[in-house]
């Protein structure tokens, strides 16, 4: 289980503070998935953030009883310099993983061909995301953190990494940060609204966004 | 359609310390292997640039200042002076210089949990630390070699005293380094200050050749007594030493302690994008 206990996130900003999470608490259970709804500037990616633990709260507790991924297809760890088999190489050392039986799929998977050896400066930006998409599945979490991560790559590509994520681990919790209602309808059993710092929880999708829609996204 | 299979237990709430450690090993492994290929890349000569560019510097500074004829009237072997003085700038100036910027250019590695801020420091401290000791070795052995300098009269000497540079530069680099992700301006005041703890740091005078006025005050600043140390243990015969390897190494502490404080809470200032 991954539970937040009264978490609170306050930036400094000029003359004075932004609260930008209030006060939240929840439970995530094995194998739940829920949709995190809210309009941009809510803090959802602070709360991504604080879930990964790349950043702390100002007050409140993660308490992880289950391993947390980092936030999903992210790239931002890439080194532009290094290649995407050199990237691969990095998170399997920090992870504690065998590299070499990982390479192959890889680079089926991100269709990168021959670019997988070289420097990943000289990746368009859909190759990258390609390539950060199958790093991620590199390592087994039973919790994923997902913002916004099917907004890029073909139909195609999409339907690879559904297959990859929704099926193959359909066991595993996630949490899901998108602006695609389909995507959340399809994939999500809870839906959570940010809105001004606090958190409202839904027991459906469909309730969730009846709430975003007739109270917030006016 | 297959599951994969969950390969990870649950993490416990704190790993036993050894098994913490061993992770904290490999991940600054993993961040010196990357910092490595970043830097360097696989082209031409690679790693070797970690220390040929040191050395590079050294050497250039060796035969200036033996061209110079700035020993001129003294007995000191100007090249063993050069050596071991500009060594020393490289131990206390450039881990702190490649400290400063150490976690502002690696925020987003901290999305991976098993990645600590301390461990962004230490990746790129050993490599910078190693790549000046190992030009310090090469050059100490080639220029005994072709007949430039005599080789240390002590080498213990210039041990305890490279120790004592190597751990001030590593506490002062990391001091710098965690008080540059609480301030912007840290990083801003470095390049200058740098520059100007060069003519203080005792790289370029012997604290004996001072007026005795002006010693007093040269003894207060740490990085001086190391390369004293150093000196004595090379060519300790030559001049009369003046250091004090307690002040040094309780200076260094004290910034290392203070390092570690700010780093404990450096999580909180740092701006995501």
């Amino acid at each position: 289980m991954l539970e937040l206990l009264n978490i609170s996130k306050r930036y400094p900003v000029m003359g004075g503070e932004r609260t930008v999470l209030d006060n939240i608490s929840f439970q995530i259970q094995p194998g739940e998935k829920i949709g995190i709804l809210g309009r941009n500037g809510a803090g959802k990616s602070t709360l991504i953030r604080i879930l990964s633990g790349a950043e702390p709260p100002t007050s409140g507790q993660v308490v992880r009883g289950m391993s947390v991924s980092w936030p999903l297809a992210f790239g931002g760890t890439f080194q532009e310099q290094l290649s995407g088999l050199d990237n691969l190489r990095f998170i399997c050392r920090i992870y504690n993983k065998s590299v070499e039986d990982k390479i192959d799929f890889v680079q089926d998977f991100s269709e990168l061909g021959r670019y997988f050896r070289e420097p990943a400066g000289k990746y368009s930006t859909g190759m990258k995301a390609r390539l950060a998409f199958a790093i991620s599945m590199v390592v087994e979490f039973d919790c994923y953190l997902i913002d916004e991560v099917m907004a890029v790559g073909d139909q195609r590509f999409t339907d690879k990494c559904r297959v990859e994520l929704f099926e193959k681990r359909a066991d595993r919790a996630m949490i899901i940060v998108s602006h695609n209602q389909e995507f959340v309808r399809s994939h999500c059993h809870h839906a959570k609204v940010l809105n001004g710092g606090r958190m409202h929880h839904f027991e459906t999708i469909e309730e969730g966004y009846n709430f975003y829609l007739t109270h917030i996204a006016q | 359609m297959t599951m994969i299979s969950k390969t990870s237990p649950p993490p416990p709430a704190a790993c036993p310390l050894p098994e913490s450690f061993a992770i904290q090993c490999r991940v600054v492994w993993a961040l010196i292997l990357r910092e490595m290929l970043t830097r360097f890349g696989r082209h031409n000569i690679g790693f070797a640039w970690m220390f040929v560019e040191p050395m590079i510097f050294t050497l250039g500074v060796t035969t200036l200042w033996t061209l110079a004829g700035m020993h001129k009237g003294s007995s000191i072997p100007i090249a063993a002076f050069a050596l071991t003085g500009y060594s020393c700038i490289l131990l206390w100036r450039n881990m702190p210089g490649r400290a400063e910027s150490a976690v502002k250019m690696n925020i987003p590695l901290l999305y991976h949990r098993n990645v600590r801020i301390l461990d962004l420091f230490l990746a790129r401290l050993i490599l910078e630390g190693g790549g000046a000791t190992m030009s310090f070795l090469l050059l100490g052995f080639i220029f005994t070699w072709i007949g430039w300098i005599a080789p240390p009269e002590n080498i213990l000497l210039v041990i305890i005293g490279w120790f004592a540079m190597a751990f001030f530069g590593i506490s002062f680099a990391m001091f710098v380094g965690a008080w540059a992700t609480k301030w912007h301006w840290v990083e801003k005041i470095w390049h200058p200050a740098a520059y100007l703890m060069v003519p203080l740091s005792g790289a370029v005078f012997l604290v004996d050749s001072l007026p005795k006025k002006v010693q007093e005050f040269m003894l207060y600043v740490p990085m001086v007594h190391g390369c004293e140390c150093i000196r004595d243990g090379y060519f300790g015969s030559q001049f009369r030493a003046h250091y004090s390897l307690a002040y040094i190494t309780l200076f260094s502490l004290i910034l290392l302690i203070v390092a570690l404080i700010v780093m404990k809470n450096a999580r909180h200032n740092l701006e995501h994008q």
